[in-house]
C-alpha cells in the first residue's frame, strides 16, 4: 500500500456470473455484513445468494401514488368548486367522473418520479466518487467483468483472513482499494 | 459451455419457428465484452462518418427554418396559417396527434413487452425511448403555438395568476395537458433510469478527462453494485408497470378531445381504442423507419436481428388490421345509428372533396401493411422501410382525414368551407422533422443507442440455455 492512505477494503475478481453467485454464498455465510458484488448486469439468482433484504421502494411507490391520487381529486374540487366556481355547459361544479382522467395522470406522476428518485436515494447516488472507481481493474465491472469487495470498516475485516476468504471462494486477483 | 455450444444455426439466422427451441436474440459470436465494444465504439469514434454529418447538417438547416416559421407565426398571429370558420384545427392538431403517437412505441416497447417478459425488446428499447421523447417534444410544440397566443400558454397550467382564474378541468383539453406533460416527464425517467448503467460503461472506458467527468456526473456514481442492482430492478419493474396503463392513457385522452365533442365523425365510443391501435402502428412504424437503416449504417445486425424487425412487422401487420377494422365500425356505426348528421359525414369522407386524403389513407393503412403476411416480405429490409414509410404518411392522413373532414362539413350547411394548408403550415410540418431527427443524431452520437445492460442479461441466459 503506497503512502498512508487508509485502505478502504479489499476487491477480487470472478470469473464468471456462476463464480460470482458462489462467491457471494461463501462471503454471506462468512458473516460479512457491510460487502457487495459487482457485475455488469443483474445476475440472476444473486440476491439470493447475498442475502439481500427485499426493499422498501414498492411501498414508497404505492404511498406516491395514493398520495398523487388524492391531491390530484383535492386539486381539482378546490380550483373548480370551491376557490373559481363557474358554470360551463351546465356541469356540476364537483364531477368526478371528469376528475378521473388528471387524477390518474397525477398518480402516475407521482408514482413515477418516487420510483425513479427512490432508487437513487437508497442507493446512496448521486455520487461523483468511489474509492473502488479509482481501482483500475474494477472498471470493468461495467463492461464483462465480476467482482466482491468487502469493506475494511466491516466488524470481521481482517486484511489476512478476508483475503484468504476471497481467495477460497473462487476470487482471482484480490487487490487492496485505497480509501 | 457458452457460444461454442449454440447450433450453428443461430449463429447466423434466428429465424426458426421450432418451438421447441428459444431463438437467440443476439447473433455472432457475442460476449459480454464484445458487446461493450460494439456499443461504445459509436459513441467513442472521434469522429461521427460523413454521412452523419450530411444528415446533421441537413437536419438542423430545417430545423433552422422550423424557428424562424415559428418566429414568423408568434410575431404575426396564427393568421399565417390557413385556418377559417369552420375548421379551427388543421395541420397544427394533425401533426400534435401524429407526433404523440409515434411517441407511444417507445414506452410501449419498454414498459408492455417488459411485463410480457419479450427480451426481444432489449435491443431496440434504447432508440424506440429516445424515439419518443423527440417525437413527444415535436408533438407538445404544435398545441402550444396553436393557442395564438403562445406567451400565454401558462393559462393550461394549475397556477396560481393575477386574475385569480384557475383552469376548467370539466374540459378534455385540460386532461391532455396533464396527459401529454406526465407522459413525456414519466418517459424521460425511463429513459434515463434505463441509460445510467450504460452510461457508466463509457464513463469506464473512456480515456478522456472531460469525457470522463461528463459522462460520470450522468452515471450518478453507479459501479454496478448487486445491492444498487436490486433495487434498481425493482423500480424498473415498477415504472414499467405503472408506464403500461399510461401509454394506454394517453391517447385516449387524445380521443377524448374528439369524442367527447358533439361533432359528427368525432363523437364515438370507438375512438380511445382506435386511437391506442393507430398510435402503435405508427409507432412501431417509426422504429422500423429508423432501425433498419441505423443496424446497417452502426454495424449493429448482430443485436437488432432479423427476428426483431419481423417481430415489428408482425406487429404492424396486427395493428394496421385493428386501425382497418376501426374504419369499417365506423362506417357501420354512422349508418347503424340512423344519424343522418353522422351518415353523411362518412360518405363525405369517402366521396367528398377530401375523398383523396380518405383513400391514401386507407391504401397506406390497410392495404400496404398486408404485404406482410408473406415470411420474404418480413426479411427484406427495402420492403420493411418502404410499407413503414407509407404506414407513416397514412397514420398522417388518418390524423388530418378525422380533424379536417368532420370540422369542414359542420351540421349548418351555411358555415360550409373548405381547408388548405399555407406555406407555413406546411413548412412548419416539414421543420418538425428536422427537430426530430436533429435530436435523434445528437442521440446517436453520444448516447449508447442499445441498452447494452440488458443485452447483456440476455446473452447470459442464451449461454445458459444453450449448455
Amino acid at each position: 500500500m503506497a503512502g498512508d492512505r487508509k485502505l478502504w477494503g479489499l476487491v477480487a475478481e470472478f470469473r464468471s456470473a456462476d463464480d460470482l453467485i458462489r462467491g457471494a454464498a461463501a462471503v454471506r455465510e462468512a458473516g460479512y455484513t457491510r460487502w457487495d458484488a459487482h457485475a455488469p448486469f443483474p445476475v440472476h439468482g444473486l440476491d439470493d445468494a447475498m442475502g439481500i433484504k427485499s426493499t422498501i421502494l414498492p411501498w414508497l411507490v404505492l404511498g406516491a401514488g395514493l398520495t398523487g391520487c388524492s391531491l390530484g381529486f383535492l386539486m381539482q374540487w378546490w380550483m373548480n368548486a370551491v376557490d373559481y366556481r363557474f358554470v360551463i355547459g351546465g356541469k356540476p361544479f364537483n364531477s368526478l367522473p371528469t376528475d378521473i382522467p388528471v387524477m390518474f395522470e397525477v398518480t402516475v406522476l407521482f408514482a413515477a418520479l418516487t420510483a425513479f428518485s427512490a432508487m437513487i436515494i437508497l442507493n446512496g447516488l448521486p455520487r461523483l466518487a468511489h474509492p473502488l472507481l479509482r481501482n483500475a481493474r474494477f472498471r470493468r465491472a461495467t463492461d464483462d467483468a465480476f467482482f466482491i469487495s468487502i469493506e475494511a470498516s466491516d466488524p470481521r475485516f481482517d486484511v489476512a483472513e478476508t483475503e484468504q476468504l476471497l481467495r477460497a471462494s473462487g476470487g482471482t486477483l484480490v487487490e487492496w482499494v485505497e480509501a | 459451455m457458452g457460444v461454442a455450444a449454440i447450433d450453428r444455426r443461430d449463429v447466423r439466422d434466428n429465424l426458426g419457428d421450432d418451438p421447441g427451441r428459444r431463438a437467440p436474440l443476439v447473433l455472432g459470436k457475442h460476449d459480454n465484452a464484445t458487446i461493450t465494444d460494439k456499443v461504445c465504439r459509436i459513441v467513442e469514434m472521434p469522429k461521427p462518418p460523413k454521412a452523419w454529418y450530411v444528415a446533421f447538417g441537413i437536419a438542423l438547416t430545417v430545423t433552422g427554418v422550423l424557428g424562424a416559421m415559428l418566429a414568423y407565426l408568434i410575431s404575426t398571429g396564427v393568421g399565417v396559417w390557413g385556418l377559417n370558420k369552420p375548421i379551427a384545427w388543421g395541420f397544427d392538431i394533425t401533426n400534435f396527434v401524429f407526433w404523440v403517437g409515434i411517441g407511444h412505441a417507445g414506452t410501449l416497447i419498454s414498459a408492455i413487452l417488459y411485463l410480457f417478459r419479450q427480451n426481444w425488446r432489449t435491443g431496440i428499447n434504447r432508440f424506440a425511448e429516445a424515439m419518443t421523447i423527440f417525437a413527444v417534444i415535436c408533438a407538445g410544440m404544435f398545441p402550444g403555438i396553436h393557442t395564438g397566443r403562445a406567451w400565454l400558454d401558462y393559462w393550461l397550467f394549475p397556477l396560481p395568476n393575477q386574475m385569480a382564474m384557475w383552469p376548467n378541468f370539466r374540459s378534455p383539453l385540460l386532461w391532455d395537458v396533464f396527459a401529454v406533460s406526465t407522459y413525456m416527464t414519466v418517459s424521460i425517467c425511463f429513459w434515463y433510469m434505463g441509460m445510467i448503467p450504460d452510461l457508466a460503461t463509457i464513463r469506464d472506458r473512456t480515456t478522456s478527462k472531460l469525457k470522463g467527468a461528463i459522462y460520470g456526473i450522468f452515471a450518478l456514481g453507479w459501479r454496478g453494485s448487486n445491492r444498487h442492482w436490486h433495487r434498481y430492478e425493482r423500480a424498473y419493474l415498477l415504472l414499467a408497470a405503472i408506464a403500461t396503463p399510461l401509454v394506454l392513457s394517453v391517447h385516449s385522452v387524445v380521443s377524448f378531445d374528439f369524442a367527447t365533442s358533439m361533432m359528427p365523425g368525432w363523437h364515438a365510443t370507438i375512438f380511445p381504442p382506435y386511437f391506442v391501435a393507430g398510435a402503435i402502428f405508427g409507432g412501431f412504424a417509426m422504429v422500423l423507419v429508423l432501425a433498419v437503416p441505423c443496424r446497417q449504417w452502426f454495424g449493429l445486425k448482430d443485436l437488432i436481428t432479423p427476428r426483431h424487425l419481423e417481430n415489428m412487422c408482425k406487429i404492424l401487420l396486427a395493428t394496421g388490421m385493428m386501425v382497418g377494422y376501426a374504419y369499417a365500425i365506423e362506417f357501420f356505426i354512422s349508418w347503424y345509428s340512423g344519424n343522418p348528421a353522422e351518415g353523411f359525414v362518412f360518405i363525405n369522407r369517402a366521396f367528398g372533396p377530401y375523398a383523396w386524403a380518405y383513400w391514401t389513407m386507407v391504401f397506406c393503412n390497410v392495404a400496404t401493411p398486408q404485404v406482410f403476411w408473406s415470411r420474404r416480405a418480413r426479411q427484406n429490409p427495402w420492403i420493411i422501410f418502404g410499407v413503414a414509410i407509407c404506414v407513416n404518411v397514412g397514420m398522417w392522413f388518418e390524423r388530418f382525414v378525422i380533424i379536417v373532414t368532420s370540422l369542414h362539413r359542420d351540421f349548418l350547411p351555411s358555415s360550409w368551407n373548405m381547408y388548405f394548408p399555407t406555406w407555413v403550415e406546411v413548412t412548419t410540418l416539414v421543420g418538425s422533422f428536422g427537430l426530430f431527427f436533429t435530436l435523434f443524431l445528437l442521440f446517436l452520437r453520444f448516447l449508447p443507442m442499445v441498452a447494452m445492460a440488458e443485452v447483456k442479461a440476455v446473452l447470459q441466459k442464451q449461454h445458459h440455455e444453450a449448455r
